[in-house]
């Protein structure tokens, strides 16, 4: 018999003090222990990580674009990484961000894809969907204070409608017919926004892939942490295609006639 | 006792320790802006936002980025606004010593030097951010210069909170050897790009092309930022109110001037 009240009604721990005594205060603690609680550490910060993502409508739908590279701090560590995932038949996600936390969403969509499958209940989900399933797991991740370091761009067509929204590490989300991360949000979005907004519903195929060619290849020349190959993701009414990776052409003489930084004049 | 030239920095370890003691020093306020600059075939079209901001608060909607060097040398401004104005116009006055001086027309590379020799010694101290333009007698020249003293020489630049959407511009439009009115289209449309994507640019369009033989500054040469009429107002039509009755009254108090005693002149 234990004679501690506050011991009842808890499971007993026969190895350690099977009668009881310690001094009250001093009672180990019979619940359960996790032996690495120190050890677990969460994302303070991304280590391999890709840089922005663009995407735009068009008329017939959505076009998005991401480069390559997979940077390990200021390091071109990895140089032929996709970084466009379609999901189902209607859409793609583009992820800037830590592309470790990146590889673990795709395992989620893989699962999702899979039980939604299985049910054969005549439903598949499509982009809207897909966006709001991110949003939750990121708002969720974050509320954990263990954030996925992304930063997600969903595009797809489903159902005749157009669909491109952004959700990010805090759970941030919106939507606009054109839109860009990371260093993409700064240099490209003005020119996209030019480019694209009033005309969602006009631009064919072949101009959209242009707006595309010209504000990757700013980016390559303003983006530091950006590579020079790109992979281009079509979400139509058809389906998903996503492109080879396409090698941009680009050219650096433009400042052949000046000398130096300053007073220099050979 | 040896004084050298620039700050004084010998209340900064007493300063520091304040700071430490929970002491807020004051904050220079710094603008955010869009300032762009380009080269075309006869000479440099320099570009500028008017907005002038004080945090998150719009402090001048229509304020001049575009600072006087010389006739042929115009300098914008973007960072501390005291410090790019007063830094533009202390070394325009030295411009100015410098070309009687000499009894010539100023370089731009003289102005640079200046500005940069001056900024180097503060030590970033003085928030000045600049794209320096111009055109003299070994050709048209355009800078940037950071507020430690770097300096930049390049076709075409951008500075500010703005730069980058303004550089996409630059980057996916600008060719060697552009005519006048392309490369004016071309700055007006990098400083729109900061206008409408950047929030710490806004109002309208300054511009200012300099060639071998004129300089033109053209103040407000875009205005996308008017207010329009508004479209309705909330004035009651007249006669909107009924009346029971009127009632008009007289104001003016009748008074009875009673003349007692002769008025009449004294004439003795």
């Amino acid at each position: 018999m234990d004679h501690f009240p506050t011991n009842w009604g808890r499971p007993r721990n026969d190895a350690f003090d099977a009668y009881g005594t310690y001094p009250i205060h001093q009672r180990p603690q019979n619940g359960p222990k996790d032996a690495f609680v120190d050890g677990v550490q969460r994302t303070q910060q991304p280590i391999v990580t890709g840089t922005s993502v663009l995407a735009i409508k068009f008329k017939d739908g959505i076009m998005m674009a991401a480069d390559t590279l997979a940077s390990y701090g200021s390091l071109a560590r990895f140089k032929d990484v996709q970084r466009l995932f379609p999901v189902g038949d209607n859409t793609v996600i583009g992820a800037g961000g830590d592309m470790s936390d990146f590889q673990y969403i795709q395992t989620l969509l893989d699962g999702l894809t899979i039980d939604e499958f299985t049910a054969q209940d005549g439903h598949t989900l499509g982009p809207a969907e897909i966006h709001e399933y991110l949003a939750q797991v990121m708002y969720a991740r974050r509320s954990k204070m263990n954030p996925l370091w992304n930063a997600l761009l969903v595009g797809g067509v489903k159902d005749g409608k157009k669909f491109l929204a952004f959700v990010d590490l805090l759970g941030t989300t919106y939507s606009a017919s054109t839109l860009a991360t990371g260093y993409g949000a700064h240099i490209a979005q003005p020119l996209l926004r030019k480019a694209v907004e009033g005309y969602e519903n006009v631009l064919t195929e072949e101009q959209a892939l242009k707006i595309i060619e010209t504000n990757m290849k700013v980016l390559f020349y303003r983006d530091a942490r950006s590579l020079n190959k790109y992979q281009v993701a079509i979400i139509t009414e058809q389906g998903v295609r996503i492109s080879e990776s396409k090698t941009l052409d680009t050219h650096w003489s433009f400042a052949e006639g000046i000398r130096g930084y300053g007073a220099q004049t050979q | 006792m040896y004084k050298p030239a620039g700050f004084d920095f010998s209340n900064e370890l007493r300063n520091n320790f304040l700071v430490e003691k929970g002491l807020p020093l004051p904050k220079a306020t710094s603008t955010g802006t869009t300032i762009v600059g380009c080269l075309f075939k006869d000479g440099i079209v320099l570009g500028a936002d008017t907005r002038a901001t004080e945090g998150p608060i719009v402090a001048d909607k229509n304020c001049e980025k575009i600072h006087y060097i010389t006739e042929s040398i115009r300098c914008c401004g973007a960072g501390t606004a005291a410090d790019t104005e007063f830094t533009t116009a202390l070394i325009s006055s030295n411009m100015e010593m410098h070309a009687l001086q000499t009894g010539r027309k100023p370089r731009v590379v003289t102005a640079m030097t200046m500005l940069k020799q001056m900024l180097f010694r503060y030590q970033g101290h003085v928030g000045a951010a600049l794209v320096l333009g111009g055109v003299d007698a070994t050709g048209a020249h355009l800078f940037t210069i950071h507020p430690h003293g770097s300096t930049d020489k390049l076709p075409y630049v951008t500075m500010g909170s703005g730069s980058l959407a303004a550089m996409a511009v630059f980057e996916s439009g600008w060719v060697p050897d552009m005519e006048r009115d392309k490369a004016l289209a071309l700055v007006k449309s990098a400083i729109a790009a900061g206008i409408f994507n950047d929030l710490g640019s806004g109002s309208n369009i300054d511009a200012c092309i300099i060639t071998a033989n004129s300089t033109e500054m053209l103040r407000n040469v875009e205005m996308p930022n008017q207010r329009v009429q508004k479209e309705r107002n909330y004035k009651f039509r007249r006669g909107t109110t009924a009346w029971k009755k009127e009632d008009i009254r007289s104001l003016v108090v009748d008074e009875q001037v009673t003349q007692i005693g002769g008025d009449e002149m004294d004439t003795s």
